[in-house]
C-alpha cells in the first residue's frame, strides 16, 4: 500500500490512526535506516536511531507546523539524531577545492595530439546476465559507499539508493541545487572507478 | 572532434543526466556523445552504476522495534490508556 499525500496522512495520523502510522512506519524505516548509517557506524546504532527518530516524530506530530513535507521533516530529525549520536566530525570538504572526478592519466596531456581526450576507451564491463547484482559487486559498491565523505554518501543514498528527487534530497539535507548536484557528481564518479577498478581486475583474472 | 574535450564531457554528466544543461551545453553534450565511443562507454558506466545503487538490499527495522513504536503511537493517541 503507498503512502498518502500529507494532506491525507496528517489529519489521520493526529487523529491516532494506528493503521496510517503503521503505514509510514513500514514505507519509511528501510530509507531511514540506510541514511543513518552514513552517520553512525553498526546497524544496531542505526536502528536505535531510527527509533529514537519515530519517538520523536510521534511526540512532535501536533507541533508539526507543516513548513516541509512530512517525510522531509522526519528525515531532518533522523539526520540530527544520527550526527548527535554518530558525534563524528564530519569531513567536509570544500566543494570549491576539489580536482577533475575521473584520473587525469586516462586523458591525453597538454602538447599531446588530442589533448584533453580519451588515451584508451574506458575499458568495457560485463554485461550483468540477470537483474540482480552478484554479492561481490554489491560488497564492492557498499566498500566505495562507505568510502566518501559524509556528504557525498548522504546525496548519494537519498538520489541513487532510494530514487528521491533532487528537489527532495535538497529539502532534506538543506543543500542548493547547485551543491547537491556537485557531490551527486562527485559520489557517482567515485563508485564507478571503484566498479571499474573491479571489473579490470575480475575481467584479468586476479584479484586486485 | 567536437569543442569539448573528454575531460570536460565526463564532468557534465551528472547535470546532463538531471536535464540541468543549458540548451547550448546540452547539445554540445550530445554531439560529443554521437562522436565519441570513450564518452558513450564512459556515460552509459555511470548509468549502470546508478541503476546497481538503486538495487542494494533493503535494511528492515527489527520486529521488537516495530512494536515498540506501533504501542507508543496507541499509547500517545490515548488510545491503549
Amino acid at each position: 500500500m503507498s503512502v498518502p499525500p500529507d494532506e491525507t496522512l496528517l489529519p489521520r495520523l493526529r487523529a491516532g490512526d494506528d493503521d496510517a502510522f503503521a503505514l509510514v512506519l513500514d514505507a519509511w524505516s528501510a530509507g531511514m535506516l540506510r541514511l543513518a548509517r552514513v552517520y553512525v557506524s553498526t546497524p544496531e546504532s542505526a536502528a536505535e536511531v531510527v527509533q529514537e527518530t519515530w519517538l520523536a516524530v510521534i511526540a512532535g506530530l501536533d507541533g508539526f507546523a507543516g513548513r516541509s513535507s512530512l517525510r522531509t521533516w522526519v528525515y531532518r530529525i533522523l539526520i540530527n539524531t544520527a550526527k548527535r549520536r554518530g558525534g563524528r566530525e564530519s569531513r567536509t570538504v570544500p566543494l570549491s577545492s576539489l580536482g577533475p572526478t575521473v584520473d587525469p592519466a586516462a586523458f591525453a596531456g597538454p602538447g599531446e595530439p588530442f589533448s584533453g581526450h580519451w588515451r584508451e576507451l574506458p575499458a568495457p564491463w560485463p554485461t550483468p546476465e540477470q537483474h540482480t547484482l552478484s554479492a561481490e559487486v554489491r560488497d564492492r559498491i557498499a566498500t566505495a559507499l562507505a568510502g566518501l565523505p559524509e556528504r557525498q554518501r548522504a546525496v548519494l543514498v537519498l538520489r541513487d539508493v532510494q530514487g528521491h528527487t533532487s528537489a527532495e534530497v535538497c529539502a532534506i539535507l538543506e543543500l542548493s541545487a547547485a551543491n547537491q548536484r556537485v557531490l551527486l557528481h562527485r559520489a557517482r564518479a567515485a563508485v564507478r572507478a571503484e566498479l571499474a577498478t573491479y571489473f579490470a581486475a575480475a575481467g584479468e583474472g586476479r584479484p586486485r | 572532434m567536437s569543442e569539448l574535450r573528454c575531460e570536460q564531457f565526463v564532468e557534465l554528466v551528472t547535470e546532463f543526466l538531471d536535464g540541468a544543461l543549458d540548451p547550448r551545453a546540452e547539445r554540445e553534450f550530445v554531439d560529443h556523445l554521437a562522436e565519441c565511443d570513450g564518452c558513450g562507454r564512459y556515460l552509459d558506466q555511470v548509468r549502470t552504476t546508478v541503476s546497481a545503487l538503486g538495487e542494494l538490499p533493503e535494511d528492515h527495522l527489527p520486529e521488537p522495534a516495530r512494536a515498540t513504536l506501533l504501542s507508543a503511537f496507541r499509547k500517545k493517541s490515548g488510545r491503549d490508556a
